[in-house]
This record gives C-alpha cells, sequence and structure tokens, in this order.
C-alpha cells in the first residue's frame, strides 16, 4: 500500500543504477540505522548487546565476507573460521607488539593478513571447483588450526595458549579488554560493519563485482568478455578473507575478550556457511538475515520459557531449542531453497503490486 | 525500421577511451582474420584437418556444413580457446601464439554461442555491462566508494550500454534477469552483450538455432545493421540456408573437418560437393 515506486521518476542514469532506487527503501534504511546507532545503545540492556548484537553483527561481516566468495564469485569455502582466525591472531601480535597504535589500526591491517593468506589458499581454484575446491579449504583449515595451536610464537608463548585480549582505547575511549562498557563496543562494532557493508555493496555493484558474477554463472563467457579468472578470483578470495579477517579479530577484541583455537575451528565455517546459506547467496541483506537467525533465534526461544512461567529444566529447552531451530530451517529452505533474502524481495514485489496479484 | 541511434554507439565510445572497429589501420575489403593449414584434434578424433581461409574486413562470412563438421571448433581456435596442433592464425596482420580467450577479447573478437551463454542471475542491462568490462579501467580503490571516476565511468557506459538496448529493441526487458527470458529474447541479449564490447570481429554461432520466422527475420535485420551502421566485420555459422544465402557476402563449406568449398553464396550453392555433403552420395 505504501510500498510503491509510483510517481517516483529517474530522469538521469545515476538515479536509475542507485542501489536504493525505491524512496522507500531508503527510508527503512535510514530508520534501521537511527535505531542501531541511538535507540539500541540508549535502551538496550548489556545482556541484549554483548550476547546478542555485537555477536549478530560479527557473524554478519563474517557472512558477508563468505557471501562475496561463495554467493557472489561461486567459489565454495570451507575456511572462514581459519581466516576469522588469521585476522584475530594478526591483530593480537600486531597490538602486542605496537601498544601505543590506535586499536583500529592493527583491526584492519589483521584483514590484509588474512587476505593474503586466503588468495594462497584461493590458487586451487584456479583449476578446480565445485567439492574439490571444497576440500581443498578445508585443508586451509586444518593447516591454519595446527598454526594457531603449534605456533606459540602467535600467542606470545602463553602456558595457556589462547590470546588475551589487552586494554585499548579509541580517542581515549576503553574500547577493549575487561573495563570496556558493552555499549561502547557495540558502538565501535556497528560502525565498522556499516561502513564495510556500504563498501562491500559498492564493490559489488560496480566492475569487480560484475566480473565476480561473470565467473559465477558462466565462466567461459566471462573469460571471452575480457575477464581474467585469476584476478577475478584471486581478488575475490582476498576481499573475502579480508571481511573474515577483520570480523575474526572483532570477534576476540570486542566480543570474546580471549580465543583460543576452539574460536575458530571447522564448526565456525560451517556455522557461517549455513547462515550464508539460509540467508541468501548472494545477497548482502541475506548475510544479515541468516546471521539474525542462527545467533539470535535460538537465544531468544531459550529466554521463552522464562518469560511466559514455564518451569522446564535447562537441558529440557536446549532440546527444544534444537529441534526447533533444525524445523524452521528446513521449512524457510523447502519454501525458498534461495534464502530468506529471496523470500523477502518476493513480499515487496508482492507489496508494489498490491492489491493485485501482478 | 533502422534505428538511426546505433551509429552513436561509436561515437559515444570514441568520446571514451574506447577504440572503435575502425582505428585499426585495415580498410574494409582487407584480410582482417587468416587461417592458414590449420589442423586440430582431440586425441585421435581430427576435428579440422588443414583448413585455410580468411575473413575480409566488413564482410559477412558464413561457416557452414553438416553437425560435427569443424564449424565451432574452428571458431573455437579463433577465438583461443583451443590452440591448433598445426597452422597459424593471422589476426589484423599479426600472426599470433598461443593466446588465452580473454587475450582475443582484448584483440576485438567478440562472440555468441550455440547454446545460450548468458550470466543467468545478473540482469539484462548487467548482461551488457558485463560485454564492456574491457573497457572499465577505475581500480579497485575508487570501485569501493562508487563515487567520482568510478561512478562517472559506470554512467558513461552505461550510456553506451543503453544505446545497444535502443538498437535492439529490448527496451521492456532491461531490468528483468536473464534466466527469466524467453529463448529468443536471450539470444538477442546475447548479440547484445558481444556487441557492447565494439568488436572488430563478431562470431556468431548460430544466432537463429530454435527459432521462429519472425524472431529469424529479426536477427537477420540485427546482423545486416550491425554490419552495415557500426562496420563489424561478421562471421557466422548458421544451418538455416535461406538466412545464409540472404546475409553471406562469402561462405566456406566444412565436412568432416576439411573445407570442401570456399565462395560466393550462389556458387557453393551448386558446389557439387556440397550437394553431395548436405544430401549424401550412394555407396
Amino acid at each position: 500500500m505504501f510500498y510503491r515506486e509510483a510517481g517516483q521518476y529517474k530522469t538521469n542514469y545515476i538515479a536509475d543504477s542507485a542501489i536504493f532506487p525505491i524512496l522507500q527503501d531508503r527510508i527503512a534504511i535510514a530508520g534501521f540505522l537511527a535505531i542501531a546507532f541511538v535507540i539500541i545503545p540508549y535502551f538496550g540492556n548489556d545482556f541484549f548487546i554483548n550476547s546478542m548484537m555485537i555477536p549478530f553483527l560479527i557473524f554478519s561481516l563474517a557472512a558477508i565476507g563468505l557471501n562475496i566468495l561463495t554467493g557472489y564469485t561461486g567459489q565454495i569455502s570451507l575456511g572462514t573460521g581459519a581466516f576469522m582466525g588469521v585476522g584475530a591472531y594478526a591483530c593480537y601480535k600486531m597490538t602486542s607488539i605496537f601498544p601505543d597504535v590506535n586499536i583500529m589500526i592493527p583491526i584492519v591491517l589483521s584483514g590484509f593478513f588474512s587476505a593474503g593468506v586466503g588468495m594462497i589458499f584461493g590458487l586451487p581454484s584456479l583449476r578446480i571447483k565445485g567439492f574439490y575446491l571444497i576440500v581443498t579449504t578445508l585443508a586451509a583449515q586444518f593447516f591454519l588450526e595446527w598454526c594457531f595451536i603449534r605456533v606459540a610464537w602467535l600467542y606470545n608463548y602463553n602456558d595457556s595458549g589462547a590470546i588475551e585480549v589487552p586494554q585499548r582505547e579509541l580517542l581515549g575511549w576503553i574500547v577493549t579488554g575487561a573495563s570496556a562498557t558493552p555499549t561502547t563496543r557495540y558502538l565501535v562494532v556497528l560502525s565498522v560493519v556499516v561502513a564495510m557493508t556500504w563498501v562491500a555493496s559498492n564493490i559489488i555493484h560496480g566492475r569487480i563485482g560484475r566480473s565476480w558474477m561473470m565467473i559465477r554463472d558462466m565462466d567461459i563467457a566471462a573469460e571471452l568478455m575480457g575477464v581474467r579468472p585469476l584476478f577475478a578470483k584471486l581478488s575475490a578470495f582476498a576481499v573475502s578473507s579480508f571481511y573474515c579477517g577483520v570480523a575474526g579479530a572483532m570477534m576476540v577484541f570486542f566480543w570474546l575478550g580471549a580465543a583460543e583455537v576452539e574460536s575458530f575451528d571447522v564448526n565456525h565455517s560451517f556455522l557461517i556457511l549455513f547462515m550464508v546459506i539460509l540467508g541468501g547467496l548472494g545477497s548482502l541483506l541475506g548475510s544479515f538475515l541468516g546471521a539474525a537467525f542462527i545467533w539470535m533465534l535460538p537465544i531468544i526461544i531459550r529466554a521463552v520459557p522464562d518469560i511466559i512461567g514455564l518451569n522446564i529444566n535447562a537441558a529440557t529447552v536446549e532440546h527444544i531449542n534444537f529441534m526447533i531451530i533444525g524445523g524452521l530451517i528446513i521449512f524457510f529452505l523447502i519454501i525458498e531453497p534461495h534464502g530468506l533474502a529471496r523470500l523477502w524481495a518476493i513480499a515487496k514485489q508482492k507489496l508494489r503490486v498490491w492489491p493485485f496479484p501482478y | 525500421m533502422n534505428t538511426p541511434v546505433s551509429g552513436k554507439v561509436f561515437e559515444v565510445a570514441n568520446g571514451l577511451h574506447a577504440r572503435s572497429a575502425n582505428d585499426d589501420g585495415i580498410a574494409d575489403g582487407d584480410e582482417l582474420l587468416v587461417a592458414d593449414n590449420v589442423s586440430l584434434s582431440f586425441g585421435g578424433v581430427k576435428a579440422i584437418q588443414n583448413i585455410g581461409f580468411d575473413i575480409l574486413k566488413g564482410e559477412i562470412r558464413a561457416i557452414i556444413g553438416p553437425n560435427g563438421a569443424g564449424k565451432t571448433s574452428m571458431l573455437n581456435v579463433i577465438n583461443g580457446f583451443y590452440h591448433p596442433q598445426e597452422g597459424t592464425i593471422t589476426f589484423k596482420g599479426e600472426k599470433r601464439s598461443k593466446i588465452r580467450p580473454y587475450m582475443a577479447a582484448s584483440q576485438g573478437i567478440s562472440r555468441t554461442f550455440q547454446n545460450v551463454a548468458l550470466f543467468n542471475g545478473m540482469t539484462t542491462l548487467d548482461n551488457i555491462m558485463a560485454g564492456r568490462t574491457l573497457k572499465m579501467h577505475r581500480n579497485f580503490f575508487w570501485q569501493m566508494f562508487r563515487h567520482g571516476p568510478a561512478l562517472n565511468e559506470e554512467i558513461e557506459h552505461r550510456r553506451a550500454v543503453e544505446e545497444i538496448i535502443d538498437f535492439l529493441e529490448i527496451e521492456a526487458i532491461r531490468k528483468t534477469p536473464v534466466g527469466q527470458l524467453p529463448y529468443g529474447l536471450q539470444k538477442r541479449v546475447e548479440l547484445g552483450r558481444a556487441l557492447a564490447a565494439e568488436p572488430t570481429l563478431l562470431l556468431l554461432d548460430e544466432p537463429m538455432a530454435g527459432m521462429n520466422l519472425e524472431e529469424k527475420e529479426d536477427m537477420s535485420r540485427f546482423i545486416l545493421d550491425v554490419n552495415s551502421q557500426l562496420g563489424t566485420t561478421i562471421a557466422l555459422i548458421e544451418h538455416d540456408m535461406g538466412v545464409v544465402m540472404d546475409l553471406a557476402d562469402r561462405v566456406v563449406v566444412l565436412d568432416y573437418g576439411k573445407k570442401i568449398a570456399d565462395g560466393l553464396p550462389t556458387e557453393v550453392q551448386k558446389d557439387q560437393n556440397v550437394i553431395d555433403a548436405y544430401l549424401g552420395v550412394p555407396h
């Protein structure tokens, strides 16, 4: 009813090729940003911010990273967890070597380390595709996990084998370590995620993003149009790993506070892959929806018995939780195999023509 | 209906930084591409045996022959997908060594495929924009911000793409994902994508396969317009003899990987070897 583009005429190509051409979409985005930046920090309690919003944003960023590789370039990877680990360990090493440097610099630089490692493990993609590529990225996962355990230099020879986040300040605010408040950490994470999502959207809508999608849809024709598979695939691996690396660094520095190899194991790779598949391959919105579904829904379901006053023991709640989430994943994938983002697109299309069917 | 606007494609392109089809120093009627004694085999299968022919600039050259004659293999050799074991390809006067398809593209060779090979997840507009990949140069840094030079470049190419959309009369499906389009329109979009690269030599692999009469007439008109208005040299594989005889300036006929005839359509039509190849001979 209200979601109409009627009357919104485009008179130049810039307006026509805008990323959100419909006015109502732009208003909605502005509204979401206002809620995220103002209302949540102001009204949200520590549990909501620390256990739901921060991890949701970090996993969304990792999901965007994997989506660039899998959804946009068509190269399936199971090394996401390890690439996040590379970012986390790189950031930890950099901030221990240069403790006085603004913490955001190692966070961003850690992405470049991850990008470099990602490109090396992306090299096999020039020769192999599909399931076989999964196996080589799995090799990356196991090799890097081995490094995180065996190369003691990475965790500064700690006896525990874990990396512990030191206290760091950003413009006078304590943003990492035990005394940083959830709200401060949330705002830092949110700013990084919003900025990087904007950049990802720009890349995807430009020449480079198109060359990724060309490789995904028809690699022979892409090569014939002048796309060099070497450059397209490796740049996708690099950008994807960059995003995963920054997400990994933020996961440790702004959320967990301390981490060891278990935080970057293959289960995490699967978790992010499920977020991408459920949210929608080849959709930035899908990365957020998938992360919200897989991370937030279990927490909400866990809280329901308490809220309605049912006294069920915790183990039972957890089992029921698994059943509901599993059932919902199957349900959503059956009604729309292309993920939640496609469902949303269909809903929007229906709204545009409402009350007529088409 | 001829769309006069199509001529602007080159004006716009020349205004940018692109090479047009006409500035490569080869006059109309000179040899643009020469295949000399080319042989290609896959294991024991000899797909092409000692084939030699030339394509003159500005002409429409048809390559015909029964199924399995080696026509598509020949296009793949010209494209750089296959590397002939013997013989040479000379393009624009330069004998070329082993090349990759993207290098052929940057030399000005563009093509369509026998089975439509569009980018199904992308819209018509993006597919045709994809054809301009080689003409876009803004680096990663500018792309990240989609502002200033990167945005200007995007819009300039959008304008050139819109000329092609006008030319092919596909305005209505601009924003439709190509996977949802009917076959005839997909073929048309694929032609648009190949044209977006502003090729010197356009290779069309069965552009009219599976089309009805009206669609064939449309496609024939587009091919003639591309040839006459844009000055693009066209090499065409086609099974519909009526189309070939009407469109082609010269025809080369292949059978079992060998060249059996080469000449004007009217000559080829009467050639006994060609008639035998198509109709069979008593053994």
